[in-house]
C-alpha cells in the first residue's frame, strides 16, 4: 500500500473529532495517514487564569473546520522547523508579556541553532536575556523568575550542557511545587537540541532524555516534526508545570506545511504516524524518521507496520499505544536512548505492566549502544539504529 | 608576546603604587558615602546610552561596553605609535605600566566593619545610622527575644523526640530581625534555612512555624518538607530548599521579574559563609551585576560551615571583597548590631531598587548554636569560644542595652514578653502535635497542577493495599 503524505479533507475532519484513538479503532484504514492529533486554540483567548492548561484536560476535541485547514491545499505555509519553534516563540510571546527566554547567545546572535533569531529585536533585552555561561545558574534564575510569576523559557546551547543545571531542575524544578505545599509554581519551559548529529564528539552528542525521566514534577516531550514542534512548544509554554522539550540537532531543517491557523499539541498525546495492523512500532524524535525510512522497505516486503510518535515521554501516552497493542499484539520500541536505562527501557516495563495479555511476542527494543558518541562517520553510524536493523527486528517480531 | 606588554608608563607604576599604600586614601576616592540616605549619589553610568530618565530604562537598549577601535587595536600591535599609553579594550581603557605588578592576594587591612553600637549598647560617637521610631525599636527586640525563645523551645522538642529535626538561628537574631524590618513585605526573600525571623518579622505566627515544624495538615507546606522548611507565598517568603545557594540564581531571577514589572521591591537573599564557595554564588553574583538585577546579597558570616572554619573555606577576606571582582558594591557590618544591620539594609534596598544594581552586605557574626540538631559542635570547635559569642557578644543583649537605655524598656516588661511568648509557644506546640497529619491524598497532589494518570493509578494501588491489610498501615494517617 502506498503511503499518502496529504489526506483528503473529509480525514482530517474525522481525526479531528475522534482524536488519535481513531486510528485504533474499527474505521476501515484509509490510504491516508491520520492526521495527527490536533487541539485548535479557542477564538478567544483570555488572561493568564483562562490559558490553556497544559495538564491533564480531557480531549475534547474541537472546530472540525478549522483542522480541514490543516490538511487542505489553499491555505498553511511552508517552513523549518526552527522556524516553527521560533513562531511558536514569537506567538506566545506577544499574547502574553510574562514570557521571556534565556539561554547563552539567544538575544542578539539568535540562538545557536537561529530558533531565537529576531526574537531580541521584536522584544527587547530584558524578555530575550543574554546569559553568562552558567546552566545551573540561568536555569535557577529561571526558576526564581517562575516562582515570581514570569513565564521562562531556559535554552540549554546543547541539552548536554542542561547536565550542569542537573541540581537545578531536579532539587528545585521538580520539586519546589510539591515541597511548598502548592503556593510556588514553575511555569518553566527547558528545551535545547540533544542527539547524535554529524560527527559532533561525545560532549555534543548526548542522548540523556532518560537522565531527566525519573524526576518527579517534569514533564518532558520531544518534538519531530514542524507541526509538533510549533505545537508542542506552545503547549509547553502554557502549561503551569515544569516542561523539558527534546529538540534534535538533526531536524531542524525539516520542512513542512503547517496551518496559518493557531493550534497546540497536547503534551500528553502520542502521534499516529502510520497507522498499521502487524506491529506497533512506538518511536521519538529523529528515530521517528528511521522508522518511517524502515517502513518503507517493510511495506514493499509485505508488512504493514503501525508507527506511532510517541512524543510525551513523561508520562507516556498508553491511552494511544495500549490501543495499538491491542489491536497488533507486537510491539517494537526504536529508540536514540541507550539500551542501559533508556527511554525504551522504561516504556518496555510499563507496557509490560499495563498490557502483558495482550502481548503475542516479547517487547523488542532498539536501541543505541552503551558508548559515549564516537565522532569518526562509521563508529557514529553504528552507534545508533539505522533503518535496516528496524526491518530486521520486525521480520523476526513477525514471524 | 605583545609588544604593549613591555612599554611602559611610570607615572602609571606610582599611580599603581599609592593605590596600594593608602587604602582609605583610595576607598575615599572610590566609594560614595553610603550613610547620607537622600543624597547618595548614583554612580556616573560610563556604559549606559543617552537614554535618560526612567527608572528601568537602561537596560532595553543593547550596549556593547567599550567596543575597541581597529585603529587603536593596530596601532597597538605595530609598536604604539607616538608613545601609547593605554589600550583601548572592550570594557574600558586599560593603562600600561613598565613594571610587573602582582595584586597582592590581600589588601594589608581587612575591609572595616560598619558598627554602631558598642559592646555596652551605647552609639558609637559619630556613628551614622537610620533612625528607627520607639515603636519599631521596640517590635525588633520583641521579635529578636521570641526568635530566641522559639529556639530554645523547638530545639527541645526535637530532644524530646516532638519533632524529628531543627535548627537554631542563636547569635544570629539581629541579622534575622533587622534585615526584615528594613525591608518592605513587597521585598521578595529567598532564604538559606537560618533565616525564620525575616518570617517571623512578616507575621508567620507561632502556631504557623508550629504546624511546619509537625508537619501536620495546617502546614502550608502540607507535611512535604523536614522541619524549618518555611515558605509563604503570602508573606513572600520563598519556600527553603535545602541545597546550599541554589536560592541565589533564584533571587536573580526574581529581581529580574521585578525589572520587567517596573516593582518599587527588590529581593533579597541570604546565604552562610560556607555559600559562598558553591557555583551558584560565583554565577548569580556574576549574573545580577550584568542583568543589573536589584538584589541584596545578604552573607551571614557567622564563621563556621557545619564544621568547616572560615579558614578552610575561602582565603579572601571574607566575603565582602569578592563583590569587587564582579563589579558590585559591597559593604561588611556587624551582625550582632542590630542598628548596623537595619541601617545598612535599609540603604543597601534603596541603592538596589533606585540605582538597578545589586548589593552585596556581609554581616560579621557567630553561629552560637550547633549547626542542626544533628551536630554536636563542641566536637570541633572550642567550649570557651561558643560561650564568649553567645555571652559577650550576644546581639540581644547589646541591643536591650541601648532601648533600656532610652528608657523604653525595663526588665519587668523582660519577664512579661519572655513568659508571654514562651506560653504561647507551648500551647501552639501542644495544638500542632495534636493536630492530624495529612491525608494519603496529599501524598499525589502539587507534583503538577493536576494529577496526572499515572499518579492516580499509584494512589489507587496505594488505597487497595491499604483496604487489603490495614493492619500494615499505621491506623491514624486518614486515607
Amino acid at each position: 500500500m502506498p503511503m499518502a503524505t496529504a489526506s483528503s479533507s473529509l480525514h482530517g475532519t474525522a481525526a479531528a473529532l475522534h482524536g488519535v484513538g481513531a486510528a485504533a479503532s474499527s474505521k476501515p484504514r484509509s490510504a491516508a495517514p491520520v492526521a495527527r492529533s490536533v487541539r485548535v486554540a479557542a477564538a478567544a483567548r483570555g488572561s493568564g487564569s483562562a490559558r490553556a492548561r497544559g495538564g491533564m484536560v480531557a480531549r475534547a476535541a474541537v472546530a472540525a473546520n478549522a483542522v480541514a485547514a490543516a490538511e487542505s491545499k489553499s491555505g498553511g505555509h511552508e517552513l523549518l522547523l526552527f522556524e516553527a519553534l521560533r513562531e511558536a516563540l514569537i506567538e506566545e510571546m506577544k499574547a502574553d508579556p510574562t514570557v521571556c527566554v534565556f539561554g547563552e547567545d539567544v538575544g542578539h546572535y539568535g540562538g545557536s541553532y537561529k530558533v531565537t533569531k529576531g526574537l531580541a529585536e521584536m522584544f527587547g533585552d530584558l524578555r530575550v536575556l543574554d546569559t553568562p555561561i552558567a546552566e545551573n545558574s540561568f536555569t535557577g534564575m529561571g526558576v526564581g523568575a517562575a516562582m515570581k510569576g514570569l513565564r521562562p523559557i531556559v535554552e540549554g546551547m546543547n541539552m548536554g550542557f542542561l547536565l550542569l543545571a542537573y541540581n537545578q531542575i531536579s532539587n528545585n524544578c521538580g520539586m519546589l511545587h510539591y515541597t511548598s505545599g502548592g503556593q510556588f509554581k514553575i511555569p518553566i519551559v527547558i528545551r535545547g537540541p540533544g542527539g547524535v548529529g554529524r560527527q559532533l564528539g561525545a560532549e555534543h552528542s548526548q542522548r540523556l532524555e532518560s537522565y531527566f525521566q525519573s524526576i518527579p514534577g517534569l514533564q518532558m516531550v520531544a518534538c519531530s516534526t514542524p507541526y509538533n514542534a510549533k505545537g508542542l512548544m506552545k503547549a509547553a509554554i502554557r502549561s503551569e508545570n515544569p516542561v523539558v522539550l527534546f529538540e534534535h540537532v538533526l531536524l531542524y531543517n525539516l520542512k513542512e506545511k503547517i496551518p496559518d491557523e493557531e493550534y497546540i499539541c497536547c503534551l500528553e498525546e502520542a502521534e499516529m504516524v502510520r497507522p498499521g495492523e502487524h506491529v506497533t512500532i512506538l518511536t521519538y524524535s529523529r528515530m521517528r524518521y528511521h522508522v518511517m525510512q524502515a517502513a518503507k522497505t517493510l511495506v514493499n516486503k509485505g508488512y504493514d507496520p503501525e508507527v506511532i510518535d510517541i512524543r510525551s515521554l513523561k508520562p507516556f501516552d498508553l491511552h494511544t499505544i495500549g490501543n495499538s497493542i491491542k489491536k497488533t499484539h507486537r510491539v517494537l520500541i526504536v529508540e536514540e536512548c541507550m539500551r542501559t536505562g533508556g527511554i525504551g527501557a522504561s516504556l518496555r516495563s510499563s507496557i509490560i505492566d499495563n498490557f502483558w495479555d495482550y502481548l503475542d511476542a516479547p517487547i523488542m527494543c532498539l536501541s543505541s549502544q552503551d558508548v559515549p558518541t564516537p565522532y569518526a562517520a562509521p563508529l557514529e553510524d553504528a552507534t545508533v539504529v539505522q533503518p535496516a536493523q528496524i526491518v530486521a527486528a520486525v521480520e523476526q517480531i513477525c514471524q | 608576546m605583545a609588544p604593549w606588554l613591555v612599554r611602559t608608563s611610570s607615572q602609571l607604576v606610582r599611580r599603581a603604587a599609592r593605590r596600594l599604600l593608602s587604602p582609605s586614601q583610595h576607598r575615599r576616592h572610590r566609594a560614595p558615602a553610603p550613610w547620607k540616605l537622600c543624597s547618595v549619589p548614583p554612580v556616573p553610568r560610563t556604559t549606559s546610552p543617552a537614554a535618560g530618565g526612567g527608572l528601568w530604562e537602561f537596560c532595553s537598549v543593547r550596549r556593547f561596553t567599550g567596543d575597541s577601535s581597529p585603529a587603536a587595536a593596530s596601532t597597538a600591535e605595530d609598536g604604539l605609535a607616538g608613545g601609547e599609553l593605554e589600550l583601548d579594550f572592550p570594557g574600558g581603557k586599560v593603562s600600561f605600566v613598565a613594571e610587573m605588578n602582582f595584586l597582592p592576594e590581600s589588601q594589608k587591612e581587612r575591609i572595616n566593619c560598619y558598627r554602631v553600637l558598642d559592646d555596652d549598647g551605647r552609639t558609637v560617637s559619630g556613628s551614622k545610622f537610620q533612625e528607627v521610631s520607639k515603636e519599631m525599636a521596640l517590635k525588633m527586640y520583641s521579635e529578636m527575644v521570641t526568635l530566641q525563645i522559639m529556639d530554645t523551645i523547638f530545639y527541645e522538642a526535637q530532644r524530646q523526640g516532638r519533632i524529628s529535626f531543627y535548627l537554631t538561628s542563636h547569635g544570629e537574631e539581629a541579622i534575622n530581625i533587622a534585615s526584615a524590618a528594613a525591608l518592605s513585605i513587597d521585598d521578595i526573600v529567598l532564604p538559606q534555612y537560618r533565616e525564620p525571623g525575616v518570617l517571623l518579622w512578616r507575621g508567620f505566627t507561632l502556631q504557623e512555624f508550629a504546624n511546619q515544624c509537625f508537619g501536620n495538615s495546617l502546614d502550608y507546606g502540607k507535611g512535604r518538607q523536614m522541619p524549618i522548611h518555611y515558605g509563604s507565598n503570602r508573606l513572600n517568603y520563598f519556600t527553603v530548599s535545602s541545597p546550599i545557594a541554589t536560592q541565589l540564581p533564584h533571587a536573580v531571577g526574581a529581581a529580574y521579574s521585578l525589572k520587567m514589572d517596573k516593582k518599587e521591591a527588590c529581593a533579597i537573599t541570604y546565604f552562610g559563609d560556607g555559600g559562598t564557595s558553591e557555583g551558584d554564588f560565583h554565577a548569580a553574583l556574576n549574573f545580577a551585576a550584568v542583568m543589573e538585577a536589584p538584589v541584596i546579597f545578604f552573607c551571614r558570616n557567622n564563621g563556621w560551615a557545619i564544621s568547616t572554619p572560615t579558614a578552610e573555606q575561602f582565603r579572601s577576606d571574607g566575603a565582602v571583597v569578592r563583590g569587587q571582582a564582579y563589579g558590585m558594591r559591597s559593604i561588611r557590618v556587624d551582625g550582632n548590631d542590630a542598628l548596623a544591620v537595619y541601617s545598612a539594609v535599609h540603604i543597601a534596598r534603596e541603592m538596589a531598587i533606585t540605582e538597578g544594581r545589586p548589593i552585596l552586605v556581609e554581616a560579621l557574626t557567630y553561629r552560637v548554636g550547633h549547626h542542626s540538631t544533628s551536630d554536636d559542635s563542641t566536637k570541633y570547635r572550642p567550649v570557651d569560644e561558643i560561650e564568649h559569642w553567645r555571652t559577650a557578644r550576644d546581639p540581644i543583649s547589646r541591643y536591650r542595652k541601648w532601648v533600656q537605655g532610652n528608657g523604653w524598656w525595663s526588665d519587668s516588661d523582660e519577664s512579661e514578653l519572655r513568659n508571654s511568648v514562651r506560653q504561647e509557644l507551648l500551647q501552639a506546640i501542644q495544638v500542632a502535635e495534636r493536630m492530624p497529619k495529612p491525608p494519603l491524598t496529599e501524598l499525589f497532589t502539587d507534583v503538577y497542577d493536576e494529577i496526572p494518570s499515572n499518579l492516580r493509578e499509584q494512589e489507587r494501588l496505594l488505597r487497595d493495599a491499604i483496604k487489603k491489610h490495614p493492619a500494615d498501615y499505621p491506623a491514624d494517617v486518614r486515607v
